[in-house]
């Protein structure tokens, strides 16, 4: 037992057993549990013996300005790196960005943030390493958590762009006589960017998920390093309500990208046949 | 009209000849294309040269590891030899070629030792992952109705939620162990395998070679293992592939959490957890892992992308 002091007594053992629940069969602490958690009360961290549900909610902010982060930069780097290997297929650029896509998917996300701890943070001391206190602390595991994404959607971005470019309608366009620039950046980007939209809405759970590793790696206080550290000192009341807070944020996500489908391409309206 | 004569032998190799006549055939047609295909195609071919040289080393290690893992040091050897950084930089001897550990255990016989937890749990998750999730999707496709809906809600069940986490949660409760850490990445990958093999199942299972099995008389099961399956198969083979790199690294990073084989075995991800603590002092510790794993799964990668172009190169992503 994590929670009791070590020569604690069968009589305190079987009333802190009580005290929690533990004592009733699985399915009758189940149905207690989900009772009280349609009301919002998600029940006393063992650990931390607070509410979990504002422990949970004071380290989101930190676990999504992470998510986010990592998101902008995947998708900011992605977007000109897969239109532009599209437009030059096949030449040198294309070559080395697939090369760097690939091997970018190849890491452990953790191993690139030790190298990066090493490169930046020991050799050449030029950024901090651990903890979160201001902007610079944000970009190593930005970056950590980025990489993976920004070689899927580099890669995405690309088959995505060349499968448009050989549709009529950009025929059409540049017999029209539209410059390439337009073409490319206007008429083409959006419907290319589908696959990839699809992609980042269900990457929202992936990145949540990421964030485990990372957070652990850098020290980050968020949500990520508190499931880890719960699921290691069995604090499950915890582990419940953040694994089901996880749950929720994902399926909100997966809902946010359908809708945004029919901004992106109006074509498609659901319930309409 | 290929197409055409292609299913009429099928219903007559189902029907009159004897059942080893078709695999045969086309078997001797198939192999040689492939590997022609992937010879020409030099990056794949780096790819399997990668992926063929970890296993050789996997299975070989006890030969070709400088150093074996319970080697009779005394603690004055151990500490003498700790922390010996790599045989090309100051300090280094040729001994250790990638330098010691604090415990004074040679880098590159651990990073070898380290491959064979890798690819036995990547590829054997994924075959048992791959073989329920075939199943389970054969029987969703093919019968249709409620066990379909059942299968089909629980894989949306299982996919809205990520799954490392739940891999942790089960995996702290369970305990250390290869076993466990395999059956737990199989659970993981299963949903991939059985939607896309219903989705070919429901493509396949309405054309006129099924019919016509169905209406001679060919039993359920039959139709569903010899008709159906093999044209579900090229997608699977192409998605397996890509989970092996996937659940490599998914391996690597449970047991740089200490969540992976008992400790004392050397794995990868575990190797790299040390490296953390020594970031500062010993910059080989953290290195050589990470490449050995970026360096397989890159292998593993090439080979997939390959495959994928020759086998379904509507997949491509």
């Amino acid at each position: 037992m994590l929670y009791l002091p070590l020569d604690a007594t069968r009589e305190q053992l079987e009333a802190f057993r009580h005290r929690m629940g533990f004592d009733q069969p699985v399915h009758i602490q189940y149905l207690r549990w989900l009772g009280r958690a349609v009301r919002g009360d998600f029940g006393t961290s063992l650990r931390y013996t607070k509410p979990v549900f504002p422990l949970i909610l004071e380290r989101m902010p930190a676990t999504l300005e992470l998510a986010i982060a990592a998101q902008i930069f995947a998708l900011t780097l992605a977007l000109p790196l897969g239109v532009l290997a599209a437009v030059r297929r096949n030449s040198i650029y294309d070559g080395l960005t697939m090369l760097g896509a690939l091997v970018g998917q190849s890491m452990p996300g953790f191993w690139l943030g030790l190298m990066l701890m090493l490169i930046f943070g020991v050799i050449l001391r030029l950024l901090p390493i651990s903890g979160r206190a201001g902007p610079k602390h944000l970009i190593l595991p930005a970056i950590t958590l980025g990489t993976f994404f920004l070689a899927r959607d580099t890669r995405l971005m690309r088959s995505g762009m060349l499968e448009v470019l050989g549709q009529d309608y950009i025929t059409t366009a540049r017999s029209k006589g539209l410059g390439e620039r337009v073409i490319i950046w206007k008429h083409a980007l959006k419907n290319a960017l589908i696959p990839l939209a699809t992609m980042v809405g269900m990457d929202f759970g992936a990145l949540l998920a990421g964030t485990v590793v990372t957070e652990t790696v850098f020290a980050w206080p968020g949500v990520g390093r508190l499931i880890f550290m719960a699921i290691n000192q069995r604090d499950f009341p915890l582990i419940q309500a953040a694994v089901f807070l996880i749950a929720l944020v994902f399926v909100a996500t997966n809902l946010l990208v359908d809708l945004s489908y029919t901004y992106l391409d109006p074509r498609i309206r659901l319930g309409e046949k | 009209m290929q197409q055409r004569t292609t299913e009429a032998q099928e219903i007559n190799a189902a029907v009159t000849l004897p059942r080893w006549e078709v695999p045969r055939r086309a078997r001797a047609t198939e192999l040689p294309s492939i590997l022609r295909s992937l010879l020409q195609n030099k990056v794949a071919a780096l790819g399997v040269l990668i992926v063929l040289g970890m296993l050789f080393v996997a299975i070989f290690a006890p030969f070709v590891a400088p150093h074996q893992l319970e080697g009779e040091v005394s603690i004055g050897e151990q500490l003498r030899r700790r922390l010996k950084p790599p045989a090309w930089t100051e300090g280094g001897t040729s001994e250790f070629l990638l330098g010691t550990d604090s415990l004074g255990r040679d880098i590159l016989s651990r990073v070898i030792y380290g491959s064979r937890v890798s690819l036995t749990v990547g590829f054997t998750a994924v075959a048992f992952g791959g073989t329920i999730g075939v199943i389970l999707g054969l029987i969703s496709g093919y019968s249709g109705g409620l066990v379909d809906d059942i299968i089909m809600r629980i894989a949306d069940i299982w996919l809205a939620f990520p799954f490392i986490i739940l891999a942790i949660l089960l995996l702290s409760v369970l305990g250390p162990g290869l076993d466990k850490l395999i059956a737990v990445l199989a659970l993981g990958g299963w949903v991939g395998y059985a939607r896309v093999t219903r989705g070919q199942v429901l493509a396949v299972r309405e054309k006129e070679y099924v019919e016509a099995a169905r209406a001679l008389g060919v039993p359920r099961m039959r139709i569903l293992f010899r008709h159906i399956m093999p044209n579900t198969l090229a997608p699977i083979i192409v998605i397996s592939s890509f989970a092996v790199a996937t659940t490599i690294l998914a391996e690597a990073a449970l047991s740089f959490l200490g969540l992976g084989v008992k400790p004392a075995i050397p794995t990868w991800g575990s190797m790299l957890a040390d490296g953390r603590d020594y970031l500062r002092d010993a910059w080989w510790l953290a290195t050589f892992p990470g490449i050995a794993i970026m360096i397989t799964v890159l292998g593993i990668n090439l080979f997939g992308d390959w495959l994928r172009d020759y086998l379904d190169p509507r997949l491509k992503v």
